[in-house]
């Protein structure tokens, strides 16, 4: 995976690399879960921006009615890395243009309301310019059918509930250049 | 009380929580993630989980008083509630959730009607006990004394 990252002069952020710092994007309809994620995320020197449901999450990737929308184009064109976004609950925040390119890895919840967690990773996949984000799918329940069809939809990793930070860790290690 | 007994009772009060199964050991976990960068980090975790139980608890309750019962919107409930529990280690709440869910899959409104009181108790129960160890927690920070590690 290439490391590239573009400062992003316009949003006074800190020009990081971000294999140090990956961005992630956590999508859970849980606040108690939101929170938990964000913190074992930061806990293991990760960018987090939460977000609700599926559909804030496609939002924040740049992908409206699957199409991604035109100030996504002209940001991702020569970004090479899949990029997770977790994002903000209160999302009223304006981002950055740059700052929606730079998610590294998506961990979402499987079982939402409206979209699921399966339904968005199908999307991302589906999407020729997010197909290359790893997703990492959560559920707190065990259903081996469930597990195989999100893994050969394409998700890298599917991790049952509750998560501990040691299981936040190995995913960092394995998915995103793991620098210790 | 000085420190070293605050501590003392601190520590034999939470014990008992485990021991008890009021807490698992996914509270350990969070405490784990409170440190000097996020200093009331269980407080706050604990705090949504109340807020959000107490919703929840409501609408079960309200679902259940509907003439026609939206099993399905109480699934949705529960779930969140079994979600929540579980993540804080509210092991008893939790528990309980689980026996809901198989009601409400059954479409026993009975059942369900009994089990929900049931989970108000042991909600309530464990918001106490919490209350009591974040107080304990408190008073011995208060005291300047070191706390326990999870």
């Amino acid at each position: 995976m290439a490391s590239y990252y573009a400062s992003s002069s316009s949003s006074g952020e800190v020009t990081a690399d971000h294999r140090d710092f990956p961005h992630v994007l956590a999508v859970d309809d849980n606040h108690v879960d939101r929170k938990i994620i964000e913190t074992m995320l930061r806990n293991s020197s990760c960018r987090v921006t939460t977000v609700e449901n599926g559909t804030r999450a496609l939002e924040y990737l740049g992908l409206r009615d699957g199409q991604p929308n035109s100030a996504t184009l002209v940001s991702s064109a020569g970004c090479q890395f899949p990029v997770m976004v977790i994002l903000p609950s209160s999302y009223e925040i304006p981002m950055p243009i740059q700052q929606a390119s730079k998610v590294n890895l998506v961990i979402t919840d499987y079982c939402m309301p409206g979209m699921t967690g399966y339904e968005l990773l199908k999307k991302i996949k589906g999407s020729s310019f997010l197909k290359e984000v790893p997703v990492v799918i959560v559920s707190s329940e065990n259903v081996p059918t469930r597990i195989n069809k999100c893994l050969e939809e394409g998700a890298k990793m599917f991790m049952l509930k509750p998560l501990k930070q040691s299981d936040v860790k190995k995913l960092r290690c394995h998915l995103l250049n793991c620098r210790s | 009380m000085d420190a070293l007994q605050l501590r003392r009772q601190l520590i034999e009060y939470t014990a008992e929580l485990f021991s008890e199964g009021f807490l698992d050991e996914q509270f350990t976990q969070l405490q784990q993630l409170q440190d000097e960068n996020n200093p009331d980090f269980v407080v706050e975790v604990v705090s949504l989980f109340f807020q959000d139980s107490e919703r929840l608890l409501n609408e079960l309750a309200k679902s259940l008083s509907q003439q026609e019962i939206d099993f399905k919107k109480m699934d949705a409930h529960v779930h969140q509630l079994k979600g929540s529990s579980s993540s804080v280690g509210a092991h008893r709440v939790q528990r309980s959730c689980i026996s809901f869910r198989d009601f409400c899959n059954a479409k026993n409104v009975e059942g369900c009607l009994e089990c929900l009181q049931k989970m108000k108790h042991e909600y309530s129960l464990v918001k106490d006990k919490l209350e009591t160890f974040f107080d304990l927690e408190q008073q011995l920070s208060t005291t300047g004394g070191s706390p326990p590690p999870p």
